[in-house]
């Protein structure tokens, strides 16, 4: 999903940049805090970095016929809440700009905006709700990670018809072109991403019982399966 | 049951990864030649992106780039090895720690039995 480097008009770029920098700053706080208090949940942290870097460097193709990739930003979203992954992923995308050439410099404060902003809050939002109307814990993860995952790629769409509004029909046409490209492409991934990360979780509800409880004590009595 | 919906889990995401490379037909032109195929969306996004301003022009080039498509996919198994490599240790550290709480226990419980 990543909007390569120089493909932001400068305006957009210094924008996007400067919005996304006091997430991640208060995102790096909130991380410090939390292993200060819990150093016992450093390992979940560590679970939810390594799981990011995976998904984010599998291309999957899709039924469109083009390749994108899941962003696995959802997990670390829905377990420790929006502000931990700003961070993390913006460590992910930095990775793939400075190595690999994928994503960019410019344009890497939108990219954080919506793949370690944007969906890790809708993770959070939707893991939240599904919970209060007593889905099952699967159901809830799943539907956290997959949609939090197409709200990253609906983002990236948006932030591109701004930038490139089309010539007839403005934005909104604009937009439905990106989306086309990034948001169609990515509804299988989405659905792939839901899977792994429904996978992952049950691994740490069986080994790290005690850390998801302490993350999540409104639902106490729900987490143990 | 766990173990069941896991397996499932993971035949899921293979079908789904597996599945677009038959479906999908690959677009011919009017000649009749197939174009390439599961292309990245990042370069759809680019060509759209010259489609709608024809005259814009990237101001910005990656610093260091990928020497070769090979060193590029390279460095993609290399991220991609190193998430699944803490992952591993996680999973093996954990059922490490379990067994051992578990024969512990299993220990202690014949200790007490045997009084």
């Amino acid at each position: 999903m990543h909007i390569m480097e120089g493909f932001l008009p400068i305006e957009h770029a210094v924008g996007w940049t400067v919005a996304a920098a006091p997430f991640v700053a208060y995102g790096t706080w909130s991380i410090k805090k939390r292993v200060a208090t819990h150093p016992e949940q450093r390992i979940l942290l560590g679970v939810a970095a390594a799981f990011s870097f995976v998904l984010s460097a599998l291309k999957l193709p899709s039924l469109t016929g083009s390749c994108s990739h899941p962003t696995g930003t959802g997990l670390g979203g829905l377990l420790f809440g929006p502000a931990a992954m700003a961070p993390i992923g913006a460590v992910v995308l930095l990775f793939q700009a400075l190595l690999l050439a994928h994503g960019g410099l410019t344009t890497l404060g939108a990219n954080v905006f919506s793949m370690a902003i944007v969906g890790p809050i809708v993770a959070y939002a939707v893991f939240c709700s599904a919970r209060r109307v007593n889905a099952a814990m699967a159901v809830a993860v799943f539907l956290a990670a997959a949609l939090g995952d197409l709200a990253t790629y609906v983002t990236t769409a948006a932030q591109l018809a701004w930038a490139f509004p089309d010539a007839s029909g403005g934005f909104s046409a604009s937009f439905v072109k990106f989306s086309g490209v990034f948001a169609l492409t990515q509804i299988p991934l989405a659905i792939s991403e839901g899977l792994l990360t429904v996978l992952i979780f049950n691994a740490l509800t069986r080994f790290n019982p005690d850390e998801l409880r302490a993350l999540h004590p409104s639902d106490n009595a729900k987490v143990r399966p | 049951m766990k173990r069941m919906q896991n397996m499932l889990l993971v035949v899921a995401v293979i079908v789904l990864g597996v599945a677009p490379l038959w479906i999908v037909e690959a677009p011919s032109d009017e000649a009749g030649n197939q174009s390439a195929m599961f292309g990245g969306a990042d370069d759809k996004a680019r060509n759209l992106v010259s489609e709608i301003r024809p005259d814009y022009q990237p101001w910005f080039t990656p610093l260091v780039e990928p020497a070769s498509s090979e060193i590029a996919s390279m460095l993609f198994a290399l991220q991609a090895a190193l998430g699944a490599g803490f992952i591993g240790y996680y999973l093996g550290a954990a059922r490490t720690r379990e067994r051992l709480r578990n024969e512990r226990k299993t220990a202690h419980e014949s200790d007490t039995s045997g009084d």
